[in-house]
């Protein structure tokens, strides 16, 4: 078994990404039970939590790619840093928009700024949206890749801030799920959770090893492209 | 489809869609790198030619 991500082959990673997404839908649709309280709208629970963790999972990534190249300056480490966190933020993207919907269905409202779990993850995710501007607004070099690298480390304290936002104050619209009793659903919904998950982070790991094989094949043909003078 | 069912669907549909954009992305992307890896060939071919003649 390979023991690192980036030894499993990549055609490997997304065949097993389809089989699991695939059957992380299954089990959503046609064995995880309708929720008593809120209908078949709670089925947007198994997409939103997976894609809301994900991204988190992402962002601590890249800040510990952004750690790694800050210390040891790994070859690498700032391509992988970026990778992580462009994932990180089309996950985020995606976190808020399907919480819009639910929100929308469940409160009857796409949007509240008195949520706090809402407003924290507005803001990691606009915070790490920001570092694109800072990335592409600096000449590429050691430079901009330290830059970015301590930029990626400040914003990792936003993801434990945004996580316990809603146990640390009294927010009463957003639900807690996860408590310090465990989840607070059936074995099958939880089930069902974990493998939505699961999928969901194979797929990240997916788009991000697409991603970083471009790039590095992109680096590769410019230093061809000058090696041949043209 | 109840009103429901319909806000499921759009938040399952969006994440697709998403997906599907990211796929279409990277398939323009990987188009080019297979355009200028034929151009770099084609400039290497020309100047092996050159240095032989």
């Amino acid at each position: 078994m390979p023991a690192r991500l980036r030894d499993i082959p990549l055609p490997a990673l997304a065949w097993t990404t389809v089989g699991v997404v695939g059957g992380a839908l299954a089990l959503i649709f046609f064995y995880a039970p309708i929720d008593a309280d809120q209908g078949i709208t709670q089925k947007i629970f198994y997409i939103h939590v997976p894609l809301a963790l994900t991204s988190y999972a992402c962002f601590a990534w890249g800040a510990w790619k952004a750690l790694q190249h800050l210390r040891t300056r790994a070859p690498g480490a700032d391509l992988e840093s970026y990778a992580a966190i462009h994932q990180g933020v089309i996950f985020g993207a995606l976190t808020l928009i399907t919480g819009s919907i639910w929100a929308r269905t469940s409160w009857g409202i796409w949007w509240t700024w008195s949520s706090n779990q809402l407003v924290t993850f507005l803001i990691l995710f606009l915070f790490y949206s920001a570092y694109f501007m800072l990335r592409y607004s600096v000449e590429p070099g050691p430079a901009r890749a330290n830059m970015c690298a301590v930029y990626a480390l400040f914003g990792v304290v936003l993801i434990p801030v945004s996580w316990l936002s809603i146990r640390l104050a009294n927010d009463f619209i957003h639900p807690t799920v996860f408590t310090s009793h465990g989840p607070q659903m059936s074995t099958a919904m939880f089930a069902t959770f974990c493998v939505s998950w699961f999928g969901l982070l194979l797929l990240a790991a997916t788009m991000y090893r697409v991603e970083l094989a471009g790039k590095r094949l992109d680096a590769r043909l410019r230093e061809l492209r000058e090696l041949l003078g043209t | 489809m109840s009103s429901g069912e319909k806000y499921v669907a759009a938040a399952y549909l969006v994440v697709f869609v998403a997906v599907l954009g990211w796929v279409a992305i990277i398939s323009s992307k990987l188009a080019r790198l297979t355009r200028e890896v034929s151009e770099l060939v084609e400039l290497a071919r020309r100047r092996r030619e050159r240095d032989a003649a």
